[in-house]
């Protein structure tokens, strides 16, 4: 978001300088440490990488596939963050986008045509499909939600148990096999088959960034109406033009991922044409991470412009303050595990399109990647801090450390022993971090 | 006084497991009044203030505001009857800042249902500035707060949304000298205003300065009866207090 500074305390753990002191180059942008500390280990991964790949780890193609591996992860990391904040868990969460995947998969090719006689490749199926996925998503999650809100289970309990059931109902419901392929629209959320293309890719930079400036200039007007300070027009604009330089070089740079020649001559081929002579396109940006931005800025916007998000972030800092201030604290754990719940199924349409099929171990271990990318992000386990865009990028961390291993030839078995000991140290770093500032 | 009591507190009774916290307790409270309660530690006082909160639920007994029946079930009727706490652990969100605390439950909002993060801010500064004029973290989490900038928060917190009823539990309990006489200060005030407050404190000479009238509870029961602090002495209090014994001949 573009103003992360001192005005958010509420969600926003590394917070500003401390009084009395004189304002130095990084106390005048007033940018937030945490966040830049991540975005600085991110940058020192992908150099490593890409010195030890001699170069691969960077390129255009790596950048696109990185982008389009995360989203999954980094969609449902976005409402763990809200889970963790309020000392809760959600172990649930890879059988849940199992059990909502295959729903959505036997939506598309068998129920709905046996139900409402839509033939196979209806325009509509894609969409009942989805809507029906989420439905089901909200609804386990709103009662994972009630079982721990209204009947006190522990949320570790609840998810655990929900970890065998989900796992199982997705078995169940497709009787173990895989099904596929999906519909041709649906398989657009999956990322390479569905991308902007250049020309939209660049209009949604320039949107973004006008946006992004205008949100700048905005949350300086506000502060400036009602007369609190604000840091110096010169650091305004610096913060500025970084936000919009990284918002057109990541364009840039998936627009520069060119559509292999043999791809290109086959869609020619399939809509009867031959392809023109010197003719290339390139990918762009793809759907599922423009999917996974609109998420990250409703869940922001929620985290720090809605009640509910103040609500969530008082319960996490402390449940009987939240409590005697008139919140109603167990209807606050459905609306949390709800939101849990319909973006697991948000999630489910992206993995199984991107694979695009439903297999019976589609979400496999990926509870343990998203509280994994949620805790990197700086979510305390504690409750009460965490932010959005700190689990997006320790989602990005993670598929990094991952993939550039993987290129780099590393076994699998020490593939795992490093994101593991990451995770520890994560939070190694992030603790005595803040005994330094005297956060909490 | 011949006027309806502001709050009448009748026959109140709760139990937690098999301790009877509270012992068919009554009280009542004028509009313009302080009144006192005393006590040692687990003598019930804040157990029963905690059903006028909201906090807890009584057993038996009732709740009357301005003469009539009032249900209390939660923290959110206790505030719609105007009824706001300061607790003795302040009951503040560590995480949060100064205004998302003195808003926590009753958020400003503009028209798109947003809230209006400037506006309470600004609020913020209005009252804090009356009451702690040095206060200045308003950015910070109230945990970097030394204890009496955090108990300013919650005295802010109860009296910025026009309490008509105040309970202050042990509200100098963290400050020095001179916060406490700020706190003295400010009840006086809100006393002059026409609201009534119940004081929860330890210390009896507090309660003769500050209170018109005084109850002092000993094993979940009311000793005596509720007594005017002008005629009584410390000694008598403390006697109360220690020894359970009302004074002979004292009644309010």
């Amino acid at each position: 978001m573009s103003d992360t500074a001192t005005h958010d305390t509420g969600a926003d753990a590394g917070d500003g300088p401390p009084k009395g002191q004189k304002r130095g180059l990084f106390a005048s942008l007033e940018l937030d440490m945490r966040l830049l500390g991540m975005i600085g280990a991110f940058i020192l991964i992908a150099l490593i990488f890409n010195i030890l790949t001699g170069g691969r780890f960077l390129t255009p193609r790596n950048v696109f596939n990185l982008t389009i591996q995360t989203v999954s992860v980094a969609i449902m990391a976005t409402g763990m963050v809200f889970v963790i904040v309020t000392r809760h868990i959600d172990l649930s969460v890879g059988s849940l986008l199992a059990t909502t995947s295959a729903v959505m998969a036997m939506l598309q090719t068998e129920w709905l045509l046996q139900i409402f006689g839509l033939p196979l490749g209806h325009s509509a199926l894609p969409w009942l499909a989805i809507a029906g996925g989420l439905i089901v998503g909200t609804a386990i999650g709103a009662f994972n939600g009630y079982l721990i809100g209204y009947l006190t289970i522990p949320a570790f309990i609840v998810t655990l148990g929900g970890l065998l059931i989900w796992r199982n109902v997705a078995w169940y419901t497709t009787n173990g096999q895989t099904i596929g392929p999906l519909n041709e629209t649906f398989e657009k959320f999956g990322g390479i088959s569905g991308t902007l293309g250049t020309t939209w890719s660049w209009i949604f930079a320039l949107v973004a960034a006008a946006a992004a400036l205008y949100g700048l200039w905005s949350a300086r007007r506000t502060k400036q109406g009602h007369g609190f300070s604000v840091k110096p027009l010169w650091a305004e604009g610096a913060v500025g033009a970084l936000i919009v330089a990284a918002i057109l070089g990541f364009i840039w740079m998936l627009n520069s991922y060119e559509i292999p020649q043999r791809v290109l001559e086959r869609d020619f081929e399939a809509r009867g044409e031959v392809l023109p002579e010197g003719y290339t396109a390139a990918y762009g940006l793809p759907i599922s991470v423009l999917l996974l931005i609109v998420v990250a800025l409703v869940m922001t916007v929620v985290a720090r412009r809605t009640r509910l998000g103040r609500y969530i972030f008082a319960t996490g800092g402390n449940p009987d303050a939240a409590e005697l201030s008139g919140i109603n604290t167990r209807l606050l754990t459905v609306k949390i595990f709800a939101i849990m719940g319909f973006l697991c199924a948000l999630s489910a349409v992206v993995a199984s399109a991107r694979l695009s099929f439903h297999s019976n171990d589609i979400g496999t271990l990926d509870e343990l990647r998203v509280i994994a990318a949620a805790v990197i992000g700086g979510t305390a386990l504690s409750g009460g801090i965490g932010t959005i865009y700190g689990a997006i990028l320790g989602a990005l961390i993670m598929q990094s450390l991952q993939s550039g291993m993987a290129m780099v030839g590393v076994d699998a078995p020490f593939q795992n022993i490093v994101v593991g000991a990451v995770l520890i140290m994560a939070v190694l770093i992030d603790i005595i971090y803040r005994k330094r500032t005297g956060d909490t | 006084m011949a006027e309806t009591p502001l709050v009448e507190l009748n026959d109140i009774s709760i139990a937690f497991g098999g301790v009877q916290a509270v012992d068919h307790v009554s009280v009542y409270l004028y509009p313009g009044e302080v009144v006192g309660l005393l006590g040692h530690n687990g003598a019930g006082k804040s157990t029963l203030i905690k059903c006028l909160s909201g906090a807890y639920r009584m057993d038996s007994g009732e709740v009357r505001i301005n003469g009539e029946r009032a249900e209390i079930n939660n923290p959110r009727d206790a505030r719609a009857y105007n009824i706001e706490t300061i607790y003795q652990t302040l009951a503040l969100a560590d995480n949060l800042d100064a205004a998302s605390n003195l808003f926590l439950g009753r958020e400003l909002t503009t028209l798109t249902g947003l809230m209006d993060e400037g506006a309470m801010e600004a609020e913020t500064r209005k009252v804090m500035g009356r009451l702690n004029p040095h206060f200045q973290k308003f950015s910070s989490p109230v945990s970097a707060l030394s204890g009496g900038q955090r108990q300013s928060v919650a005295i802010a917190r109860a009296v910025y949304f026009n309490a008509r009823i105040l309970i202050m539990d042990e509200p100098t309990a963290a400050l020095g000298p001179q916060e406490t006489r700020m706190v003295a200060d400010l009840i006086e005030e809100l006393k002059k205003q026409g609201l009534g407050i119940f004081l929860i404190d330890h210390d009896v000479h507090q309660v003769k300065e500050l209170c018109d009238r005084a109850a002092v509870m000993k094993n979940g029961k009311l000793v005596g009866d509720v007594v005017k602090v002008d005629d009584v002495t410390t000694d008598d209090l403390l006697g109360m207090i220690i020894a359970g014994k009302a004074p002979e001949g004292v009644a309010a």
